[in-house]
């Protein structure tokens, strides 16, 4: 397994550069996977969706649906991918320290 | 008197018909069965048809001889279902019915009107869908006398019903092509909202490299935005382009629009399930078998069938006051077909992916996983008069729990 330095600290990553132990996460590791992916600035708006994301998966332990995303930050699709070049699963879940979402099967 | 509501006679809503017909007490309680349509359809041959494998026809038979005797058959659209007051609005007569007992088993099905510009201009004419009856037959109408181009399978969102029939679909593509003699005029393109071939990491390298060895293109990680029909050419939200000569789709999955009108769905109208018990997650005389769920397994009749069993033992244990004991633990499995008269098989559940070995008996098996073989190609025809023999009337010897035995993991 590959491991990535994020913040100062050694993390475990699956092939696609997901961290796999999830409790090692925290606001630090959003911001050093920020700037990998080119993300200038945390603004309120991308932390409105880790924070989500976050506590959607604490609570049911999966990825939610894009489309609850959406409804439940308010944003269209389209604006968060304005936030997050590489989409809500690749981009956003990826900040907020999910596993890489598997597509709900 | 009491009263066993079944919304539903797909594949799910048969099974769990038959398999509690056979264990409720008739002078206890009457079972009741909605559904809109009276044709049941068998929808693992959808697949075929667009290729002339299969008669349309021949994925056709009444539901009403596939329920048990002695079952009230009502067919009716459903205005509304009304848990609070335990009851079901229908359009026709007997126009409300009250329930002890409800079972969901009313599906998924596709929402092209989803994704704009899908269903506004070439629909039918050069963009077609293989989910519906009618969807499959007009492609194979459009396949046989297509004089080739860049064919585009795309998956607009997940999750999607059977997440395995796109691949399966462009398989088939490839041995298709050849037949006609025109496989050197078809580029072949799958493009997928996912990051690999399939959601499962031991199945997508498999299949993945099945895919590249058949000269088909994947374009991952690719969210359908919309359907530029002037340019035929897809767009994405990262704004990536994917030009078309013939689409097609897999649109949105949703559940039925009866569950979102009766306020019980979620975003895409699946109803909050236990994911073991399968009982709903908010009344506890509603349970949920199949698509219509939102239990995080695949969309697919055979795991309707596994449900099934637990379905039927929790349903029984809660009627008589007892705690629910079964648990299911996702299992699904499915025939992939991969051409030139040779499937894969694959098991798997919620917690393990799909592993090589052999089904469903270790040394003897007969069915090799996870490999590409002759003898799994003929299961899968064989399939056919299983579904409607064995299956749907709950008589395939099958546990409902996935088994690692005869596995390598």
């Amino acid at each position: 397994m590959a491991t990535i330095e994020l913040a100062g600290k050694q993390f475990d990553v699956d092939e696609d550069g997901f961290i796999q132990d999830t409790a090692q996460w925290n606001d630090d590791v959003a911001r050093a996977f920020a700037e990998q992916e080119g993300i200038v600035e945390l603004t309120e708006e991308h932390w409105k969706v880790i924070r989500f994301l976050r506590s959607y998966y604490l609570e049911f332990g999966v990825a939610p649906m894009i489309r609850k995303l959406c409804k439940e930050t308010g944003f269209q699709l389209k604006y968060i991918y304005q936030l997050f070049p590489t989409g809500p699963a690749k981009g956003a879940c990826k900040l907020a320290g999910l596993p890489k979402p598997t597509g709900c099967v | 008197m009491k009263t066993l509501l079944i919304l539903g006679a797909g594949t799910g809503g048969t099974l769990a018909a038959n398999k509690l017909a056979r264990r409720l007490d008739p002078r206890e309680w009457e079972v009741v069965v909605v559904d809109r349509d009276e044709r049941h359809l068998y929808q693992p041959g959808f697949l075929f048809i667009p290729f002339g494998q299969l008669a349309p026809a021949d994925a056709v038979k009444p539901k009403r001889n596939f329920l048990p005797r002695g079952t009230k058959v009502i067919f009716s659209d459903i205005v509304a279902i009304e848990a609070q007051a335990n009851r079901v609005k229908l359009t026709n007569e007997p126009r409300v019915i009250s329930y002890d007992q409800l079972i969901i088993a009313t599906g998924c099905e596709i929402a092209p009107e989803e994704v704009p510009g899908l269903k506004d201009g070439g629909w039918r004419k050069n963009i077609f869908d293989f989910y519906t009856l009618g969807g499959a037959t007009a492609l194979g109408e459009c396949l046989r006398t297509w004089p080739g181009g860049r064919l585009v399978l795309n998956v607009a969102e997940m999750p999607i019903k059977c997440p395995i029939a796109p691949l399966e679909f462009l398989f088939l593509a490839d041995w298709f092509f050849r037949q006609r003699g025109i496989r050197s005029k078809v580029e072949l393109t799958l493009a997928t909202p996912l990051a690999h071939a399939f959601t499962k990491p031991k199945a997508a390298a498999v299949l993945g490299g099945l895919l590249k060895q058949k000269g088909i293109q994947v374009v991952p990680d690719f969210a359908l935005c919309e359907v530029d029909n002037a340019r035929t050419t897809l767009v994405s939200y990262d704004n990536r382009e994917v030009g078309y000569d013939l689409l097609v789709t897999i649109p949105v999955c949703k559940g039925a629009e009866v569950i979102a009108r009766s306020g019980m769905g979620d975003e895409l109208n699946y109803v909050e399930t236990n994911k073991h018990t399968l009982q709903s997650r908010k009344w506890p005389n509603v349970w949920v078998i199949g698509d219509a769920g939102d239990a995080p397994t695949a969309k697919a009749g055979s795991v309707a069938h596994f449900m099934a069993d637990v379905l039927v033992e929790n349903f029984l244990h809660h009627v008589r006051g007892e705690p629910l004991a079964d648990q299911f633990d996702g299992h699904a499995n499915c025939f992939i077909e991969s051409g030139f008269g040779k499937s894969f098989l694959i098991d798997y559940n919620y917690t393990t992916e799909p592993l090589p070995g052999l089904f469903p008996l270790p040394v003897v098996g007969p069915f090799p996983l996870l490999k590409e073989s002759r003898l799994n190609h003929w299961g899968k025809l064989l399939f056919r008069w299983v579904y409607w023999h064995m299956l749907l009337p709950g008589r395939l010897p099958l546990p409902s729990r996935m088994s690692l035995a005869g596995k390598r993991a």
